[in-house]
């Protein structure tokens, strides 16, 4: 970590102001904010949608839609940026300022070879040869950790994966050793493993320019890591900025603390709890008149709606928008200001009553190509032999990355017909032994709250009707539909004269509650939840996530998460299962496992999830996993794993043959089920 | 990549076999041929009709299937048969087809060449004159059926001649009949021949291709990797040159081939109008006299064109797109 | 462009007071200056044909032999014909010809491609597969040859007939439409929620997919109006499709080309009709696109 002893301000920005016209009124991206960037500082920019942090980034580089309205200036190196037309502009971008988008794949030109792409970036600014553009482009390949540069220069991008296309972009920003390198939620869009990976190669990158990084993002564990200072924004406005440090440890602004609170973390104890904060975050269309975070602040006052709280310096190295910050701390520990949520107890398993069974799954899709007259050239693996128990009243969760098969299982129990291969058991009995009656009986029992919360409701239909549905579907007279929708809505907290309303007036945290009534409507026993708050706003999280908990302990529910988030599925799981290309290769309590991991990619997983926390994430040590993950349709012999296995190098020449071999079955060990020759602790 | 095209090629043929098929059989149902010699006055006896239609196999006392079998066998070996003149039909073809693909292809280049730059022009100044203007040329165009608007240039063509005095513009046929002069000077002639027909199928295609290329050129615009490439360094210009054109360009490919079925139905009507003797013109003759032999040679000559655009068309998109290949 | 230029109406207080999407959906329809000039147009010309020959003192079949060839008066609005026919009359009777033939054709192609195009593209698969194998091949068979040789069962009959030949040919494009949309709601979690809970596919297809689907058919259904009265016209022109002695725009102009340098009325009028009708189509059909769904308009333009 570098600390900038000499305050020297790269990027000097002063009275930003951002709005764009649009169908619902001026949106107020941006307003009036005033930041400096420091040479050779990390600046994390955190912020949840709506809060203008993009905006921000794309304005430092001068990259925003032609609507824009633009006021304010932003300095560098004595020149103000925004009075620079296209062209004077173009200079600075790709060389002094340099950006490193979200989604990698859409972000590079499909039909361009990658050595070409960042050859390009060479030529643009210096007078320099083809083939020595192309040189210095392997060159770079192999800085950001790609393969076989020289080879791969000549590749497509679509013939990447995710993280590899995102060492292209990181590439191609530092290909002309710029003093400013903007990075807009560069690992959103990856995997755990990947991100990791990825935030390695950003440091590189960092320390081979020198060059003073923003980071853009929503998740306040990637910052954590990498920041030096860290601004927060909200509705439009910087509300807290200092050094990473202090802000964690002792936020001063309420949203701050409630959004630190609010975050599940790896680390933290089983039974800790998560605060939740009230309501969404403001469309930027609609922006209260006071302070953007009064209408959810626990410390709302009268003046603070009365106008927008000014950004005010607190220390030395902190900045504040709050107008009651001297009463924060005395409220904070008084308790009086945010209310923790409930405790997430672990059922303990006093029934052996099984919820759910899978033994031995497997599901294969055929690969097709050509487009006409398809035909089958291989199979996707997709799930391939697992075993997995839910027990009644406990919460099992299936933990996995992209690509390991884990919503195909889902898919394949809620299917609830017989599998390709294995024993499917759904509260007793033998979906394979089903009839179409007796199918259609069990759905009662068993429902499901979909990931994206804007795509599970039908937009045609007021979200009374939505919830009906599975009633109305199992012949429920009207008047008890009726009676029913309005006891489910106030389950969730929501209220009754909502029910004729339509998904696209509700926040996106309220339609998962209108998804989770809908799930809860015919009395199930087990409810399947496949990534249910990955696509809500962080501060949204733990409300339904404490929903959540009520309910299972209200209703007896058992359920089956799935999802790719560690630190939710650390608080809300009492068992955990972790999926790796399509098989389990570890299964335990939830405790267990994740203090004692026994399998490599558990531990690796583990140790790949930021958290929240400046002073642990920069001591701790990171396993990388090298290589990318194989494909589905092509797995490797023997274990899975071994192509990435970083103990594997540690193994006996006999050990790691057998790796490669012979296929590790689920054994039981200590309390948990490992799937490896070599397990750890 | 061979498979693939050996596959295409198979389902192509399968489709011209069942294309023509069903020109036949349709044909053969709808025309009455013998209806042509028996309204006549004097009268002819049946035998010398039965004979001319024999002749041509088109004899509706034949069984179809019978007919059918023996003008397939005669197609295969590329023979399509004789019209109730008893001519050759593959005679007429050959000296017709000519005529038309001269019609369609220099027709379809224009279209697709100057509606690309149109489109990609109209998107660079969305909303400003050019864009407005020739969307609003574009709209009137698309709203004029291809016979009115070969009309209405025949009738400028010829008021445009007036005005100045002399013929600039020919309306009739592909060239002067009894032409005498060098062969540069016959060339001309043609070409004044040439210009308001293909005009009239161009003018078309032209806004048929603009709206489109308008359309994807947009979305790139407005794509991250263009923002990308300016994030690089390039001028807006020069991403958009360097890095958009490619990409907005290929999704044409696709539309090339439903283009081109449009073109096919509008060159019926402006053969006709002009007075060219290709297929279309042919095509409505033949109706008009019952002739089912060459009405379903034309036929077969149209789906074979339609699915050879798209093959053409699957083709330049496999070339441009690297991403197409992989599949 | 960033997330952030699009504003979500989502939040969690002032949300009583929103338009209503119909409402909203209405508004930018009006907002829309040639969308609104279309829909203006194409009412006048649906009054016009309908009810405008009631103010006409002269049937389109009556022949005013004292005036020949006469051009536009203020007894005869367009002008008569060589045999005394008043123009404005024929003109009428073949726009109301070409208004209905044109409003059913589009009806009824669209209606059958969108059961085509969502049965299709719901169930996937081998059905899915053998019906765009089919439509692949009837788009093959050009369809105005056929429709030329067809027009032989209908001659003399009525006009039915040539709705029913139109449609046969006109609803492949647009069921590849619905197909594409219908895969792509296939996907979505709320159909999926619905199999989950056991709805059966037909109720599923009912309360889900057709809402859903509705705007695009609808505009579908508006742009094929305007493609089907060009074919009508098209065919009626070359004499292959309203016969003698029914009017139709394309009939009119086909008469009227021969005399047409000196006599510029004789089709002038039935030509002007024509674009106007179908641009006016044209206009309303982009405009309830944009009306519809504002961002995404720009790839489905015909």
């Amino acid at each position: 970590m570098s600390t900038s002893t000499t305050h020297k301000n790269l990027i000097e920005i002063r009275d930003l102001s951002v709005t764009f016209p649009s169908e619902a009124g001026t949106v107020q991206a941006v307003r009036n904010v005033s930041l400096d960037i420091r040479a050779g500082e990390v600046l994390g920019i955190v912020g949840e949608s709506g809060s203008g942090k993009t905006v921000m980034s794309l304005s430092m580089i001068g990259l925003l839609a032609e609507s824009a309205k633009i006021t304010g200036t932003i300095t560098y190196d004595g020149v103000n940026l925004l009075s620079l037309n296209d062209n004077e502009m173009s200079k600075y971008r790709g060389k002094d300022i340099a950006m490193v988008f979200q989604d990698p794949l859409s972000a590079l030109n499909p039909v361009h070879t990658i050595g070409r792409q960042i050859a390009e970036a060479l030529h643009i600014h210096s007078d320099i040869s083809k083939e020595a553009a192309l040189a210095r482009a392997v060159e770079l390949l192999e800085i950001v950790g790609i393969p076989r540069p020289a080879e791969r220069a000549q590749s497509y991008p679509h013939e990447f994966s995710g993280g590899m296309r995102q060492r292209v972009m990181i590439a191609l920003a530092i290909a002309n050793q710029p003093k400013v390198i903007l990075a807009d939620e560069p690992t959103t869009a990856l995997d755990v493993t990947v991100q990791a990976q990825i935030l390695d190669v950003l440091k590189t990158a960092r320390d081979m320019t020198g060059a003073a990084v923003v980071l853009v993002t929503h998740d306040l564990g990637v910052v954590a890591g990498l920041a030096d200072r860290v601004a927060i924004m909200y509705g439009g406005k910087v509300v807290e900025i200092g050094n990473v440090d202090e802000v964690y440890a002792s936020p001063a602004m309420p949203y701050t603390i409630g959004l630190l609170r609010s975050i599940p973390r790896i680390d933290g104890a089983e039974s800790s709890r998560l605060t939740s904060i009230d309501g969404a975050p403001p469309s930027p269309v609609a922006l209260p008149p006071g302070c953007a975070f009064a209408p959810r602040c626990p410390a709302a006052a009268p003046q603070c709606d009365a106008s927008v709280p000014a950004l005010v310096s607190i220390s030395p190295t902190r900045m504040t928008a709050c107008v009651r910050q001297t009463e924060i701390a005395g409220l904070q520990s008084s308790g009086k200001l945010f209310v923790e949520g409930p405790r997430h107890i672990a059922q303990s398993s006093s029934t052996d009553a099984v919820a759910l069974e899978v033994r031995s799954l497997k599901k294969t899709f055929p690969l097709m190509k050509g487009s006409v007259l398809r035909r089958r050239v291989g199979s996707v693996y997709a799930v391939d032999g697992v075993d997995l128990v839910l027990r009644e009243g406990r919460s099992l969760a299936l933990v996995g990355e992209s690509g390991c098969g884990k919503t195909t299982t889902l898919l394949e129990i809620l299917n609830m017909v017989a599998p390709e291969a294995g024993i499917i058991t759904v509260l007793g009995r033998n979906v394979a032994e089903l009839s179409k009656k007796q199918r259609l009986e069990m759905r009662k029992d068993l429902q499901i709250v979909f990931q994206d919360p804007f795509a599970s409701l039908d937009p045609r239909l007021p979200i009374g009707d939505a919830i009906a549905e599975p009633l109305a579907n199992f012949g429920m007279p009207k008047a008890e539909q009726n009676q029913r929708v309005m006891e489910l809505l106030e389950l969730v907290g929501l209220q009754r004269d909502h029910a004729s309303r339509y998904p696209s007036e509700f926040s996106g945290g309220q339609r998962q509650r209108i998804a989770i009534a809908r799930a809860l409507a015919l009395n199930p026993k087990v409810i399947a939840l496949d990534e249910p708050v990955s696509a809500l706003d962080v501060s949204v999280r733990a409300g339904v996530l404490n929903l959540l908990a009520e309910l299972q302990e209200k209703l007896n529910l058992s359920y089956l998460f799935v999802s790719h988030d560690l630190a939710v599925v650390q608080h809300v799981a009492d068992d955990i299962a972790v999926m790796y290309l399509g098989g389990i290769v570890e299964s335990g309590p939830v405790d267990e496992v994740f203090a004692r991991p026994q399998h490599p990619y558990t531990q690796a997983l583990l140790s790949a999830v930021p958290i929240p926390d400046p002073k642990v994430e920069r001591v701790r040590k990171r396993i990388i996993l090298q290589g990318d993950l194989p494909s589905p349709a092509n797995p490797p012999t023997g274990c899975r794993f071994h192509t990435r296995c970083h103990v594997r190098a540690t193994l006996s020449p006999e050990l790691a043959a057998k790796c490669v071999s012979d296929r590790p079955e689920l054994t039981s060990r200590k309390s948990s089920r490992v799937a490896c020759h070599a397990p750890l602790n | 990549m061979l498979g693939y095209i050996l596959r295409r090629l198979l389902n192509t043929i399968v489709m011209v076999i069942i294309a023509s098929t069903a020109g036949y059989f349709l044909a053969s149902t709808a025309l009455f041929p013998r209806g042509n010699y028996e309204a006549a006055n004097p009268p002819i006896p049946k035998e010398s009709i039965d004979a001319v239609l024999d002749r041509s196999n088109v004899n509706d006392e034949t069984p179809l299937l019978e007919r059918y079998g023996t003008w397939a066998s005669h197609v295969v070996r590329g023979d399509f048969g004789l019209d109730l003149d008893g001519n050759r039909i593959n005679e007429e073809f050959s000296r017709r087809i000519w005529v038309s693909l001269r019609l369609l292809v220099i027709g379809s280049i224009i279209g697709a060449t100057i509606g690309v730059l149109v489109g990609v022009v109209s998107a660079v100044r969305q909303y400003k004159l050019f864009d407005r203007g020739f969307s609003l040329a574009a709209y009137f165009l698309l709203s004029t059926p291809v016979f009115l608007l070969a009309i209405l240039l025949k009738f400028g063509g010829i008021k445009f001649n007036d005005w100045i005095g002399s013929t600039f513009f020919f309306t009739q046929g592909e060239y002067s009949a009894g032409f005498e002069g060098t062969d540069f000077e016959f060339f001309v002639n043609r070409l004044q021949h040439l210009i308001l027909p293909t005009l009239s199928i161009a003018l078309g295609s032209i806004a048929f291709y603009s709206r489109y290329q308008r359309n994807s050129m947009l979305d790139v615009l407005s794509s991250d990797h263009l923002r990308t490439a300016r994030a690089k360094g390039l001028t807006k210009r020069q991403s958009l040159f360097r890095h958009g054109l490619r990409v907005a360009i290929s999704p044409m490919a696709t539309f090339f081939a439903y283009g081109f079925g449009l073109l096919i139905a509008g060159a019926a009507f402006t053969e006709t109008i002009y007075g060219w003797f290709g297929m279309g013109q042919w095509f409505i003759t033949a109706v008009a006299k019952n002739d089912i032999n060459s009405v379903t040679a034309v036929v077969t000559f149209t789906s074979v064109l339609v699915l050879f655009s798209g093959f053409l068309a699957d083709v330049v998109l496999v070339a441009l797109d690297p991403r197409v290949r992989s599949r | 462009m960033a997330a952030a230029a699009t504003p979500t109406t989502a939040g969690a207080d002032g949300l009583g007071d929103r338009l209503s999407r119909g409402a909203l959906i209405r508004r930018r329809f009006f907002r829309n200056k040639l969308a609104v000039f279309g829909l203006c147009v194409i009412i006048f010309m649906f009054f016009m044909a309908f009810v405008g020959p009631y103010f006409s003192q002269w049937n389109y079949y009556e022949n005013d032999f004292e005036n020949l060839l006469k051009p536009p008066s203020s007894s005869h609005w367009f002008g008569t014909t060589q045999i005394g026919v008043d123009v404005f009359a024929q003109t009428m009777r073949g726009l109301q010809k070409s208004l209905i033939i044109g409003l059913l054709v589009a009806i009824f192609s669209t209606g059958l491609s969108a059961f085509i195009g969502s049965v299709a593209g719901y169930l996937g698969g081998r059905t899915d597969r053998a019906i765009m194998w089919v439509v692949d091949l009837l788009l093959v068979i050009p369809s105005l040859l056929v429709l030329v040789i067809l027009s032989r069962y209908y001659q003399g009959k009525s006009w039915l007939l040539l709705v029913v030949g139109l449609t046969i040919f006109d609803w492949m494009i647009t069921s590849r439409v619905v197909r594409g949309l219908a895969m792509s709601l296939r996907e979505r979690d709320f159909v999926r929620a619905a199999r989950y809970m056991g709805v059966p596919t037909r109720t599923i297809i009912a309360r889900h997919l057709l809402p859903n689907m509705a705007s695009i058919i609808i505009i579908a259904a508006t742009l094929n109006v305007g493609g089907a009265i060009l074919g009508e016209t098209g065919l009626s022109y070359l004499g292959f499709g309203v016969q003698a002695p029914d009017v139709s725009l394309g009939t009119l102009i086909a008469e009227g080309t021969g005399a047409a340098l000196t006599y510029p009325w004789l089709f002038m009028f039935a030509g002007a009709s024509l674009v106007l009708t179908v641009l006016s189509v044209s206009f309303i059909g982009d405009g309830l696109r944009d009306a519809f769904d504002p961002g995404s308009s720009k790839s489905k333009k015909i």
